[in-house]
């Protein structure tokens, strides 16, 4: 072991933690945390909630004041691009040339949202969001008279629909499958959300294509769908997903695969390397699968894999995976896989906005996402970590408690 | 600043002044105290900021909403003095407020 101590190339939500859970855990040689963005590290989930309505401020946002960095010898170097990952020399090069030595190399680089390669997406106004700038972008463009069009109808679209809607814009939702949500929640929830959203003055275009975005004076002005319609907008929010961004980890020869493929320490194919976040590919200990998972609770689980791992703490329980959404006054969590599903069942009652819906494999739940229902999403999520199988009759049953459900 | 006192699981103690009008949950995680992990950020969504209200503050800490009674109903060694430390709102009121820590928040 050298005194060149942790990288941590990416300054997120994960690399973040990550380098103050180090020095929880008692890590006492240098921390070196690169983040490409001008800010520390901050919580990316209310850019689309509570920030872009109004109630966060940048504070709220900050995971920790800018001086704990310093106090915590944690050398923080934001602005910063890596250019190359030089693993038989355990260095990390900069585009500004400059390279560091590391006996421990964490990635927590992220995604990176997709954009559409259609005529007009460079114009002024098509926009992504995943950074704190791209959110104060996005604010500037809603308000009461505007229009916004959000293609994707995912949680990101849906989120700000949701929050257009509260700051006075008028706004429309573009799917290119049937239902939004296609690929991340059951018929059951897109039902309820389209329903939700439509009460609430949110148009849907579905089964729609785009083909291109029309502007004026080099700023969008419409949405082109396959149809021949144009979807009149002053901003178009593109939220069709987020790829990893693994370029550093794939150029470095670490095996990826959609994602930096990581074991349950979050270790890569290289033992001095860990990868944590959305940008990994790992083990789902329930489900015997690897998967890319897209959560704050998967990046912070990773984060503490890897920094258990660097300071030979025991690996910790295997967590069930789980993430929420907020939209209007709307709570929904999930938590699971809907793998392997023979039964799904439904608890409570979709019209009354406080229901939750089970999937099943052989009575074990595999997966829950609910809605209003705070106890079916943690009882649910107790029981799925515990594989053992429930009574339906009972899950199904609102006068039995969840309390007594999961005992 | 209000003086809060975070008390590790291992007796390890943390007196820390937070800014009114920050939660018990942030003013832990932005000092970095060990414990809280806050996974959720505050959206009342996950339970892993879990804490015991000391004597004789846990009445000025205001009611449990419904939702917060109901994610603290699944967390692990639940006390009647147990609150989500993110649902609760940092005032002069607070003053010389004591929380302890669970073992685990996971």
């Amino acid at each position: 072991m050298s005194d060149a101590g942790v990288i941590i190339i990416g300054a997120g939500h994960g690399g973040g933690t990550a380098a103050a859970l180090l020095r929880q855990y008692g890590w006492q040689g240098p921390i070196r945390l690169i983040g490409e963005e001008p800010l520390a590290p901050y919580q990316r989930p209310p850019l689309s909630k509570a920030w872009l309505k109004g109630e966060a401020d940048e504070e709220a946002l900050i995971l920790k004041p800018e001086s704990f960095y310093a106090e915590a010898g944690i050398e923080l170097m934001t602005g910063a691009r890596v250019a190359a990952i030089e693993p038989a020399a355990k260095t990390v090069r900069l585009e500004s040339s400059e390279a560091f030595a590391y006996d421990h190399l964490i990635i927590a680089t992220g995604a990176k949202p997709r954009r559409l390669n259609i005529p007009g997406a460079d114009l002024e106004g098509a926009l992504t969001l995943r950074s704190a700038a791209d959110a104060e972008t996005l604010k500037a463009h809603l308000g009461p008279g505007k229009r916004i069009a959000v293609v994707g109808g995912g949680y990101i679209g849906l989120e700000v629909a949701a929050s257009a809607r509260y700051l006075g814009s008028e706004a429309t939702v573009i799917e290119k499958e049937p239902r939004i949500l296609a690929r991340v929640a059951c018929r059951t929830l897109s039902d309820f959300f389209t329903h939700y959203h439509q009460e609430r003055g949110v148009v849907f275009e579905v089964s729609a294509d785009v083909t291109a975005f029309e502007g004026a004076v080099g700023k969008v002005a419409g949405v082109r769908l396959g149809d021949g319609q144009l979807i009149p907008c002053d901003v178009v929010l593109v939220g069709v997903g987020a790829p990893p961004d693994d370029q550093l980890a794939v150029r470095a020869g670490l095996p990826c695969d959609g994602g930096i493929v990581v074991d349950l320490e979050a270790r890569t194919a290289d033992p001095a390397i860990f990868a944590i976040g959305d940008v990994t590919r790992r083990p789902m200990p329930h489900y015997g699968c690897m998967f890319r998972l897209e959560s704050v609770a998967n990046a912070l689980e990773q984060a503490r894999h890897a920094a258990g791992a660097i300071t030979g703490r025991p690996a910790p329980a295997p967590e069930v995976t789980w993430n929420w959404s907020d939209q209007y006054d709307l709570k929904y969590q999930f938590a699971g896989l809907p793998v392997d599903i023979d039964e799904v069942l439904v608890r409570g009652d979709p019209a009354q906005a406080k229901f939750a819906v089970f999937h099943l494999k052989g009575g074990v739940i595999q997966a829950v996402e609910a809605v209003n229902a705070p106890a079916e999403f943690m009882g649910g999520r107790l029981l799925i970590g515990q594989r053992k199988p429930v009574d339906l009759a009972r899950l199904a049953d609102v006068s039995v408690s969840m309390k007594e459900v999961a005992a | 600043m209000t003086k809060i006192t975070y008390i590790e699981f291992n007796g390890a103690e943390h007196v820390i002044d937070v800014k009114p009008g920050l939660s018990v949950m942030e003013g832990a995680v932005k000092n970095n105290i060990p414990g809280i992990d806050a996974d959720c950020g505050g959206a009342c969504a996950c339970a892993t900021c879990h804490v015991y209200v000391q004597e004789p503050w846990l009445d000025k800490t205001g009611e449990k909403s419904a939702m917060e009674e109901s994610m603290l109903d699944f967390a692990e060694n639940v006390q009647d003095n147990s609150r989500l430390s993110c649902q609760i709102k940092v005032s002069g009121e607070l003053e010389g407020l004591v929380v302890k820590m669970p073992e685990s928040q996971h």
